[in-house]
């Protein structure tokens, strides 16, 4: 106890306050500028960490680490893209809540669950210090596998109108997620001899493409701006406390929930937003605005993420084996500041982790209250016009999207993957599911093999696995039950087809259904050859995924022609012309530069597009270049340089 | 194989190259900014390594350049390394890190590899040393036991069958003992942590790994440690390591089991593998066409920064109590330890295909 609070009178301190601030105002950039997350966050800092006080330099990481899921709501709720992958869920509701004009109202319910979630799982993790060995060491491959279950298990909540399409968009991203090495044997699958593929496909990548493009560009299509009601922040921002108030028992129910995720290494943010969105969605009597702007979609995952970070360092400080990407830097932080994460933490160093637990309270109390007295003014974004806004959105996607693999791979692959999220936005296919099971599928794979080799088939018989296998069951099975038997007692006779169909009275299909269907049904075919001749091992698992999309696949076919649809227009062509334009800048990119193209592009999109002023669209593109130069600088990334860059940056060096 | 033979031509002439450099060096004007590439990702063991030497590395070189640590993850390491192949410049402003499993590919003749040792020189080595230990229940308190353990099915969790782990799989199947590996492992320390939950019954860990979070477990009696792999003495022999002088060797322990050394292909196979990827486990490198002025300057200073005390202090914490291999040494060891005769390759790979199941 007295190491307790001397570590807090240690916090509190001038020098330690400031190390503190800069972690956290670190953050909450790195958090706001889209697809940029926990790593690159901490490579920032690192090079500053060698040679600092231990305990200083531990509060600015926390600081950092704390409040990245804080700042990363302003984007996923104001542009509908996600800040970082742990906020991927608050897009769902967020974003419309934004397009009805209640941006600040969601701001700020996310900040004060974000803050509330952040202590929450502060407290969590001091709990868990004193315990934790045997709770993380009960969590074996077999449980972990049966976690993923659960993780996919929300697919159905996801899967808004027709669950085929859920499952095939599920199965879809397994099988995209087993793109590489299968980690049973080493071999390669799908790699099509890209040397880009043979690592799989980078998350960030996903990520951005099927949600943040196929957003911007709907928004250019429309060409409107964000926010079509008119103004109302004025009262938003009371609204949001208000609601998270009422709705205590979710935000609670969620924190505990999101650090107990966070601290099982190899889950962590991205999918714990979705568990407990779907979770608020399942324990929710009226789930109808889901979706379409229920607060309670904001503030579920947004209380999750903040506690899941704080959950994250539990294996990390304990074992030394990070619980997410950015806990991986995080350990080589504290390599590098000298400490050895692992039990010492818990004997010698006890002081040390206090400094954590103390740092990472404080750090999420900061960056809530930095980012409620910035609500106001940033939302203001969301009525301008958008077309002004697209260059410097599709640039810092473009930049984020790079950090990937530093490679123009991610760029050809993002254009790739932003063909079909403009295709399922387009033709109501529910691209969470996809993610889901992209983020899933590693794991689901390797746990599953791992488990079987451990205990051969009698690792179901664990308690943990059946406790775990009751939770799918209850949280799967029982809310359409529960629905049912309320329909039941409005005495709505209702066919069970129906039931499948819940929101989408009017069945309809389009062309962009087709086009989807036919997509899914080639790839699952190919890639069925493609394993066909490996060993057991290595295509179990993707077999099982093909499995899912064909089954799927078969039956939205039968339903299609079976039953009658009314066929609707589906105009994606604007879409698609902006795709190509896409893939045109990307070539640039090889062609001219990274920093020469953007430049270009911005000034003529600004101009000729978005009608702006020669004097705004000059500063806006002069503005961009500056900030790739910046941030190249500062973070050591070289951009694909083409013909014109080099010319570009010396002449830049001459100025600056 | 024509890569190979091309590269023993070579190794000899970099070797010659070496020799040939005037004695005397002049402390010639380096580039104000040194770009260190990394071929891993931040927070990883090389990085950490990268980012600890970094400073060091600013103080003794002349003029003090900053070194900046470029981060290009991905393939295991070999997208980074064939990107600095094709684009590193040769003024001195680029220098390479690698580790075990930048080595691994390049003699297993991963088709992914496009680089080869031939145009770069190394400048320094950090070695590491490994250590082999079991659950406490099979009944075995040392080496001496390992007896005990014949008949036994040991699961392993593992990475992956060319990775770290190799030689570490030759010498559990010399000893005779029923390995069942369980690969898919993210890293080593997840390895370690299916020994703590009792799923694996034997576990590896380097040096650094096993002094960090293995201790405590063999202090409190979950771990019973058996051998380690010993490191390469001057000599070239193979002989107990410094860090943990109180464990036999791996050929100490097969010498008790079987009363005699450990030979045949496998065993050549075995200190290959083991050469490349603990003697030579982190290496800097440097273009061999930047101008031999730099070159010198940076053996200089390379030199002088691991006699500093301040460094070897340090290190003693970063590596453990292992001594970094410099200059000629370096670079004749290193082109020794990765060149794989075209019998050992053929060897090697019907080998993993026999065990694994994994074709090269």
């Amino acid at each position: 106890m007295i190491e307790f609070l001397s570590a807090l009178d240690q916090i509190v301190s001038i020098t330690h306050l400031t190390y503190l601030i800069a972690g956290v105002l670190v953050g909450l950039v790195v958090g706001i500028i889209p697809g940029l997350g926990g790593i690159a966050g901490m490579s920032l800092l690192l090079p500053f960490l060698y040679g600092m006080e231990p305990s200083v330099g531990l509060g600015m990481l926390m600081g950092l680490v704390a409040v990245i899921p804080t700042g990363d709501t302003f984007t996923s709720v104001l542009m509908g893209i996600p800040g970082s992958s742990s906020s991927q869920a608050t897009v769902m509701d967020g974003f419309p809540l934004a397009k009805k004009g209640q941006a600040a109202r969601a701001l700020s319910a996310a900040f004060l669950s974000s803050m509330i979630g952040g202590v929450v799982g502060a407290i969590v993790l001091s709990v868990f210090i004193l315990v934790a060995r045997p709770v993380v060491l009960a969590f074996s491959s077999a449980e972990l596998f049966m976690l993923t279950l659960l993780g996919l298990s929300v697919v159905a909540a996801l899967s808004g109108g027709n669950i085929y399409k859920g499952l095939a968009a599920c199965g879809f991203g397994l099988l995209v997620g087993t793109i590489g090495g299968a980690p049973a044997t080493g071999e390669f699958r799908f790699t099509l001899d890209i040397d880009y593929l043979y690592d799989g496909i980078p998350l960030v990548v996903v990520g951005l493409g099927i949600f943040a493009l196929p957003e911007i560009i709907s928004l250019l299509v429309k060409n409107s701006a964000i926010a079509s009601s008119p103004n109302k922040l004025g009262h938003g921002l009371k609204q949001g406390f208000k609601d998270v108030f009422s709705n205590l028992p979710l935000v609670g129910k969620s924190s505990i929930f999101g650090s107990l995720i966070g601290a099982i290494p190899g889950l962590g943010g991205s999918v714990v937003d979705w568990m407990t969105y779907s979770f608020a969605i399942n324990s929710s009597k009226d789930s109808s605005q889901f979706g379409k702007g229920d607060v309670r979609g904001v503030i579920a995952p947004e209380s999750a993420n903040n506690a899941c970070a704080s959950g994250s360092m539990i294996p990390t400080i304990l074992f030394g084996v990070p619980g997410s990407g950015a806990a991986a830097v995080f350990l080589g932080g504290m390599l590098l500041l000298g400490i050895q994460p692992g039990v010492s933490m818990i004997t010698t160093h006890l002081d040390l982790t206090y400094t954590i637990i103390w740092s990472l309270a404080l750090a999420n109390i900061l960056g809530a209250i930095f980012c409620i007295c910035f609500t106001r003014p940033i939302s203001l974004l969301t009525y301008i016009k958008f077309s002004i806004l697209t260059p410097i959105i599709l640039t810092l996607i473009l930049f984020a999207a790079y950090q990937a693999t530093r490679s123009l791979g991610d760029f050809i692959l993002l254009g790739v993957v932003a063909t079909l999220g403009v295709m399922m936005k387009g033709a109501n296919w529910p691209r969470p599911a996809f993610l889901i099971g992209f983020v899933l599928s590693s794991g689901a794979e390797n746990y599953f093999f791992q488990s079987i080799q451990f205990y051969g088939y009698s690792w179901f018989l664990r308690p943990g696995v059946m406790t775990i296998a009751a939770l799918i069951v209850v949280g799967f099975v029982l809310p359409p039950i529960l629905k049912k038997r309320k329909q039941k007692n409005d005495a709505t006779a209702e066919s069970p087809l129906h039931e499948a169909q819940q929101g989408s009275d009017v069945k309809t299909v389009s062309w962009t259904d087709w086009g989807i269907i036919a997509i899914l049904g080639v790839c699952a075919t190919y890639a069925l050859l493609n394993v066909w001749d490996t060993s057991m091992l290595t295509k179990a698992f993707p077999i099982i995924a093909i499995a899912i999309v064909m089954f799927s696949v078969a039956m939205l076919v039968s339903q299609y022609v079976k039953e009658k649809h009314i066929g609707i227009p589906s105009d994606l062509s604007m879409n698609l012309v902006y795709i190509a334009g896409f893939f045109v800048i990307a070539y640039g990119y090889y062609l001219f530069g990274f920093i020469s193209t953007t430049f270009v592009f911005s000034l003529l999109f600004l101009k000729f597009l978005a009608k702006a002023s020669y004097l705004k669209s000059a500063t806006i593109a002069i503005g961009l270049v500056l900030f790739l130069v910046t941030i190249g600088r500062v973070m050591n990334v070289d951009f694909p340089e083409g013909f014109f860059d080099p010319y570009l940056l010396s002449a830049i060096k001459t100025f600056i | 194989m024509k890569k190979l033979s091309k590269l023993l031509g070579v190794s000899v002439l970099t070797f010659g190259c070496l020799l040939a450099l005037p004695a005397k060096a002049q402390d010639t004007e380096l580039p104000s900014t040194i770009n260190w590439t990394i071929p891993f990702g931040v927070g990883g063991g090389t990085d950490v390594w990268a980012r600890f030497i970094a400073p060091h590395l600013t103080k003794n070189l002349p003029g003090n350049p900053t070194v900046v640590i470029k981060n290009q993850p991905g393939g295991g390491s070999i997208t980074g390394t064939n990107l600095f192949f094709q684009r590193a410049k040769s003024n001195g402003a680029d220098i390479l890190g690698t580790s075990a499993s930048t080595l691994y590919p390049f003699m297993l003749g991963d088709k992914r590899v496009r680089y080869n040792f031939e145009k770069w020189i190394p400048l320094m080595a950090s070695p590491t040393g490994g250590v082999v230990y079991v659950q406490p229940d099979l009944g075995v308190t040392s080496a001496d036991d390992i007896a005990q353990l014949n008949d036994v099915t040991l699961p392993f969790g593992s990475q992956s069958p060319t990775g770290l782990e190799l030689p570490v799989f030759l010498a559990f199947e010399m000893l005779g003992l029923d390995i069942k590996p369980v690969f898919g492992m993210k890293s080593r320390g997840a390895g370690r942590l299916a020994f703590e939950r009792g799923e694996a019954k034997i576990d590896f860990q380097t040096s650094s790994a096993y002094l960090n979070s293995v201790i405590d477990l063999v202090e409190n009696k979950k771990a019973v440690p058996l051998f380690s792999l010993g490191i390469l003495n001057n000599q070239g022999k193979i002989v107990r390591d410094p860090a943990f002088p109180n464990l036999p060797t791996f050929e100490e322990v097969y010498f008790n089991k079987f009363g005699k050394q450990p030979s045949g292909m496998e065993y050549t196979a075995y200190k290959k593998f083991l050469a490349a990827g603990f003697a030579f486990q982190k290496v800097v490198f440097i273009p061999a066409d930047t101008p031999n002025d730099i070159i010198q300057t940076y053996q200089k200073s390379v030199k002088q920064m691991l006699q500093d005390p301040l460094f070897i202090k340090d290190s003693e914490i970063q590596v453990g109590p292992y001594e970094n291999i410099v200059g000629i040494d370096a670079a004749q060891y290193l082109s020794e330890a990765i060149t794989v005769s075209p019998e050992l390759y053929s060897w090697v790979s019907s080998w993993l295909k026999a065990k694994f199941d994994y074709k090269l």
